[in-house]
């Protein structure tokens, strides 16, 4: 049906307005006026309505990862953070000390290099390199890619560490149960301030290199200030992971995060 | 950064609708873009300029809506205007969070010929 005029198009012969003419082109009456046989109106532009995100195909392959990860019955991490907050420290040190309790496996994805899966192989935890090429980010497919290669049935807890950046990590949803963010102490108080999505985004904030603090002139009342701030929803922690310090207490809410996986 | 993985995936879904409908070219692609989204709208239009040529849509006018942030306050049951993501309720001054607009990364609409 003709969308001007409701009138069917057919092909064939038509008998229109008094006279009749073969349909070898677009062309209708709608009345007795007068008129030449020229071509009929080039169909204008057509507007479609999507609606649709823009991140629609990453966040239905991070449902789809989720999904998978909770019948693995793995607790998942999206570590993120500036370049050079401690990211690599945080997790080698959470794995050794959570060795006899806890398995874990890590997912590392870096523009270049595969210096910080090296380091953590060396600590005999099992990791995947992603390396990214130009990509600033990890995404939900890159992981699932990534977590086929890691035998995931011998671990409990799936550690991603995305590429060091705070700008756009924060809008890939990669399957993960909880998004930790690192502020290292040498960073500055207003982290949180200048990268509010992806503080405002974190379930977890973690206070880095807890132990560089007073070198740095860290004013530590002010970036917990900062924090809950932005990212007011979140469990705060403060640690060196280099130390020790401040270590027991993130390893016991990582515990009770992972039981509450399990009883899900 | 990932602006252009953001407008790599805009025109694909505007190329893939325009096929679809059985159009030959995109003329006009439209986008709601909140200010809270983490996306610079320079950014969007540079990489739009890149990634468009050679598809459907390399001769398409690209429109950008930008979406200003909207908070919920719970005490008063009402949105307020806001700048962030925590913000202070103009009526009660209690702190909310919960920003109902601001995030948006969308494709509104796609005009095909």
């Amino acid at each position: 049906m003709c969308k001007e005029c409701g009138c069917e198009l057919g092909g064939g012969e038509v008998k229109l307005g008094g006279h009749s003419h073969a349909h070898g082109h677009e062309h209708h009456h709608h009345g007795d006026h007068a008129h030449g046989h020229i071509p009929g109106p080039v169909p204008g532009p057509l507007t479609l309505n999507l609606s649709r995100s823009l991140m629609e195909k990453n966040n239905r392959l991070a449902e789809r990862n989720r999904g998978f990860f909770r019948a693995k019955r793995l607790l998942v991490l999206n570590v993120v953070s500036s370049p050079g907050s401690g990211k690599t420290t945080f997790i080698r040190e959470t794995a050794v000390q959570l060795a006899g309790k806890l398995r874990l496996g890590v997912i590392v994805g870096d523009l270049a290099t595969d210096n910080d899966a090296a380091q953590l192989r060396t600590a005999g935890i099992p990791v995947i390199q992603i390396t990214t090429g130009t990509v600033c980010h990890l995404d939900a497919d890159m992981v699932a890619k990534a977590a086929a290669q890691l035998e995931l049935d011998k671990l409990d807890v799936l550690v991603i560490e995305n590429v060091g950046n705070l700008v756009c990590p924060a809008d890939y949803d990669l399957g993960e149960d909880l998004r930790v963010v690192l502020l290292s102490t040498t960073e500055g108080e207003d982290k949180p301030f200048k990268y509010p999505p992806m503080f405002h985004s974190a379930n977890v904030a973690i206070v880095t290199k807890s132990d560089l603090a007073v070198a740095a002139g860290f004013n530590r009342e002010q970036a917990l200030s900062n924090l809950s701030r932005v990212s007011h929803h979140a469990e705060v922690f403060e640690l060196s992971a280099k130390t020790g310090a401040g270590m027991t207490g993130w390893l016991d809410y990582l515990a009770v995060q992972r039981a509450a996986v399990t009883n899900q | 950064m990932h602006e252009v993985a953001i407008m790599t995936e805009a025109v694909q879904m505007a190329v893939e609708t325009a096929r679809a409908s059985g159009a030959k070219r995109v003329s006009a692609l439209r986008l709601r873009i909140g200010q809270l989204s983490g996306t610079v709208p320079e950014a969007l239009q540079f990489a739009w300029d890149v990634v468009r040529s050679g598809t459907m849509a390399e001769n398409a006018r690209l429109e950008i809506e930008s979406v200003a942030p909207i908070c919920w306050c719970a005490t008063c049951q009402a949105e307020f205007e806001c700048q962030d993501f925590l913000n202070e309720c103009p009526r009660c001054h209690n702190w909310s969070g919960d920003l109902r607009h601001g995030r948006e990364l969308d494709i509104v609409s796609v005009e095909v010929n």
